[in-house]
């Protein structure tokens, strides 16, 4: 891919890796369409709510310390600095850090959708610098701001003599892309373009993208094993820290959705290595990834000396699990980035995977390669049915109605509720650590047992409620409202 | 004018779908952006029959803000109507499609006919805050649905309350607000929440009066009503926390309504015995726990900060600090609320301070002497701030972080003694 920082303008997932949302097939016919590169996504003519890329690339922003944020839109579009707030307070306290950035609307209102607000907008980036001198200022248009054209860029190159920490325009059109996760590549993109400085010296440190950095102690643990030093991104991140990413030994990322744009970006830019393997859940994930950090680094027998040790602790624990989750059936809902990896593991513990929803999927990564964790499947003869959804819940409900698995397993908020009031027991898979390694992969098939041992909860909840689709809606074919699938 | 909105405590007009959304089996559809919805909404209560990552949404792409979203927009509507299995559809149009100039009007108007009824608000985040949203969605109600009727039913009143989810105590409230007009012997009829719903939209109509208790939500909606539906309206702007107002609030109701006076100071003289046998338990611990101190200040809404500022004064005696009303309460109702603030007894006057950037704010509560502990009440913003006061705080407003409400309120007599249930356990716990 070619990088271009000079541009604040990330194109979209869509544009840049061909990644659609609508698709029902399986997930060999996926694989082969986006090799040979017939696969076109469809549109819905009826479709749910679900994500703004614009919290996506804020959230991610916000969890940098002490930086500015200033969402230049209407209130609705800033209401993301409530949840920020909350959320880095809590993650700086389980770290024991503190985290002063805040995140700052500029309620646009009727009269600024005519006649612009870029001065008022000059006025409260100055004023917010002046009030909690941050470390840096990201400023972001929305929707309504975009469409009336207000230049934020022109307004951010102005204030930049002005103040003396990085400042940065993030383009957040919400209208820009379905794909939630373009997001992700406009935060990194940012980062890379104001903070981000061109190495001068190499250091031990492993770029670590991840979301909320829950398995730190325990990574900072195996790290030393390897004299390395994982650098957390962005979550408590300091610009200070940000601004030395290029001078890592390799960038590596928990979810290839995540962190495939800085991982390219570093990788083409200054030369950082950017380990693309099958993601760290599962036993053949981790150990997959592990000899890989290893190679890379020039670490291998430290490596190998790790994992035949962790092997003699953890592998005969997990076949005893194993042993009890034989059979089950799952459905399971995530971003891509997350879906065949589960998938993956759900195979390792010998659990059936009869349908998988991708909310989105790239067809290929920056670096022109289909993703990683598809490929892996594909050679060892895993199929499946899929479809790509973005968080379309009926097309779930409808799915579950048809199948009535074991297990659901979904990775966003919201979704798992609507499982269990279908009866069908479910895993939020929250934390991107949750199937991490040998520990994790064994504390996941235990949750799954507990799971399914006691559907109680399900059950009551189920027999009382009632489905919000009409029966209709659950006697049709799951592609009812795509609209070029039916061609 | 755009604004600066540092620790924010509203959401935009869109946010108007947390008010259908507590309106059992109404469903929004929003013509907005994919992830209007997800942000507008909370995890307080969310997941019900519908909940928003269910909302249908129009989801609108690049193309559609250059060529427009009508056709998405008319085909999101029939299928909504065909996949979902609501009462009523209430269609709400995000800032795109305003800016662009969709006509959503003449799309729904294609749904005349069908089966359900579909109705639309114009709710651009750009128009005004989730306040404002909330009386959008009760006026396209009144305008598009509604019709006068010719014949009333005695007693009947329609109640009106503050906006819920933003209202974390929102299901409670309206439900205790229910009881306390129906011991009047009158008959309430509320639009939101378990067990309410299309009938009670019905109903509306046939009230003899909209009964509003509110500083400002709702008041031009309730003129609007007045006007095409010809009910008269109450407005009683203090939500009546504890004894003192909760009994003031019934006489009121009561003079309106035309309910016997003897009859209405029965009901008064119940609640009150029962509520002083309470306090008279507990007055120890008021007195004497060395931990909560006379001042406080609130940093909430119009209608909680005015709400929880004369329970303290009138009830417990405690004076208050500045107060801090940060709903962005139009101008045109300032005065009036302001005045409520100076009607407190022994002729304290509180100071109150219209104000949304919680800097200003901050600073303000920083700088004032609570002559020891601060007893702050307000939204979760105040925590890290009250505890480097080493004051005592409780989380009454959005956004809410501290406290798990399922259908616990500060209503009324039963309400006023939970607010005193949450203040004193934050006193016990305080050195524990």
């Amino acid at each position: 891919m070619a990088i271009n920082l000079n541009n604040s303008n990330v194109a979209t997932r869509e544009n840049r890796i061909g990644s659609i949302t609508g698709y029902i097939g399986s997930l060999s016919d996926l694989a082969s369409q986006s090799e040979c590169g017939t696969l076109k996504g469809c549109s819905r003519c009826f479709s749910q709510s679900s994500t703004c890329l614009s919290m996506c690339a804020l959230s991610q922003l916000a969890g940098i310390r002490d930086i500015a944020l200033i969402h230049h839109g209407p209130a609705g579009c800033s209401i993301t600095g409530a949840g920020v707030y909350y959320m880095n307070k809590v993650m700086a306290k389980k770290r024991g850090v503190t985290n002063d950035t805040v995140y700052v609307g500029t309620d646009m209102n009727e009269n600024d959708t005519i006649f612009g607000s870029t001065e008022k907008l000059r006025e409260i980036i100055l004023e917010v610098n002046k009030r909690y001198s941050p470390k840096a200022i990201f400023v972001s248009s929305s929707c309504a701001t975009g469409i009336i054209g207000e230049d934020i860029d022109s307004i951010v190159d102005e204030i930049k003599p002005e103040i003396n920490v990085p400042i940065v325009a993030v383009h957040c059109e919400g209208f820009k892309s379905r794909i939630w996760a373009t997001g992700f590549d406009i935060s990194d993109h940012a980062v890379l373009s104001s903070i981000v400085k061109p190495p001068k010296e190499k250091r031990n440190t492993i770029n670590f993208k991840n979301f909320f950095e829950s398995a730190r102690p325990e990574i900072l643990e195996m790290f030393q094993h390897f004299d390395l030093e994982p650098i957390f991104l962005y979550c408590n991140s300091t610009v200070e820290e940000l601004s030395h990413i290029s001078e890592s030994l390799a960038t590596t990322c928990i979810c290839g959705t995540l962190g495939n744009y800085l991982g390219n970006a570093l990788e083409e830019k200054y030369g950082v290595p950017y380990i693309r393997t099958i993601n760290q859940s599962g036993i053949v994930g981790f150990e997959t990834w592990l000899r890989e950090l290893g190679r890379v680094t020039g670490r291998s027998d430290k490596v190998e000396k790790y994992i035949e040790e962790q092997r003699t602790v953890y592998i005969p624990q997990i076949e005893e699990v194993k042993k009890e989750l034989k059979g089950l059936k799952a459905v399971i809902g995530m971003g891509p980035g997350y879906t065949f990896e589960v998938s993956r593991v759900l195979d390792e513990l010998g659990i059936e995977v009869v349908w998988a929803l991708a909310w989105h999927y790239d067809k290929k990564y920056e670096n022109g390669d289909v993703p990683p964790s598809m490929k892996y499947l594909l050679e060892h003869d895993i199929d499946f049915e899929a479809s790509v959804a973005d968080q379309q819940n009926f097309e779930v409900m409808n799915i579950l109605g048809k199948y009535q698995p074991d297990l659901y397993l979904s990775r966003h908020p919201g979704s798992t509720v609507w499982a269990i009031k279908n009866g069908t027991p479910a895993v939020y898979v929250a934390d991107e650590y949750m199937m991490f390694g040998y520990q994790h992969t064994l504390e996941f098939a235990k949750t799954i047992l507990n799971t399914i041992r006691n559907r109680s909860f399900e059950q009551n909840l189920a027999k009382r409620t009632k489905l919000p689709y009409t029966d209709w809606w659950y006697q049709q074919n799951v592609d009812t409202f795509l609209e070029e699938a039916k061609k | 004018m755009a604004k600066i909105l540092d620790t924010q405590r509203y959401k935009c007009a869109l946010g108007a779908m947390q008010t259908v959304q507590a309106i059992t089996r109404a469903i929004p559809i929003l013509h907005s952006g994919p992830g209007c919805a997800q942000k507008l909404s909370d995890d307080n209560g969310s997941s019900g029959y519908f909940s928003p990552n269910i909302f249908p949404c129009t989801s609108i792409n690049e193309k559609d803000v250059v060529f427009g979203g009508m056709k998405k927009l008319h085909s999101t509507i029939e299928n909504s109507l065909k996949v979902i299995d609501a009462d009523l559809y209430v269609v709400l149009t995000g800032c795109i499609p305003e800016i662009v100039g969709d006509d959503t009007g003449e799309v729904v108007s294609e749904f005349a006919d069908a089966k359900k009824p579909v109705i639309y608000a114009s709710t651009a985040g750009f128009k005004g805050s989730n306040y404002k949203g909330h009386e959008l969605v009760i006026d396209a109600i009144t305008d598009q649905y509604l019709e006068k009727s010719n014949t009333k039913q005695k007693g009947l009143v329609n109640i009106w309350a503050d906006v819920p989810y933003q209202d974390l105590f929102w299901l409670g409230n309206i439900r205790e607000l229910e009881k306390l007009i129906a011991e009047l012997d009158l008959m309430p009829n509320t639009i939101f929440g378990y067990d309410r719903g299309i009938n009670n939209i019905n109903r509306i109509p046939e009230a003899e009066f909209n009964l509003l208790v509110s500083p400002w939500v709702s008041l031009k909606s309730m003129k609007k009503t007045e006007k095409k539906l010809g009910i008269p309206y109450l407005h009683y702007p203090t939500l009546p926390i504890g004894a003192y107002e909760t009994s003031k609030f019934l006489r009121e109701v009561g003079k309106f309504a035309n309910v016997d006076a003897d009859k209405v100071e029965a009901v008064i003289n119940e609640h009150e015995k029962y509520y002083y046998y309470l306090i008279e338990r507990y007055a120890d611990l008021f007195l004497e726990n060395r931990v909560i101190n006379k001042q406080f200040s609130v940093v909430a809404d119009a209608q909680y900060a005015l709400g929880i500022t004369k329970f303290l004064a009138n009830d417990l005696g405690l004076v208050p600090g500045t107060q801090f009303v940060v709903d962005d309460t139009p101008k045109e109702y300032r005065n009036a609320i302001a005045e409520e603030f100076e009607k407190l007894n022994y002729g304290l006057k509180a100071d109150v301070r219209f104000e949304v950037d919680g800097y200003k704010i901050h600073n303000e509560i920083k700088e004032h002497d609570y002559h020891g502990y601060p007893l702050i009440l307000g939204s979760y913003y105040e925590k890290e701030l009250t505890q480097g006061l080493q004051g005592n705080y409780l989380n009454i407003s959005w956004p809410v972080q501290d406290k798990v409400v399922l259908d616990d309120f500060y209503v009324g007599y039963t309400g006023g003694i939970r607010l005193i249930e949450d203040i004193y356990s934050v006193a016990v716990q305080r050195f524990n």
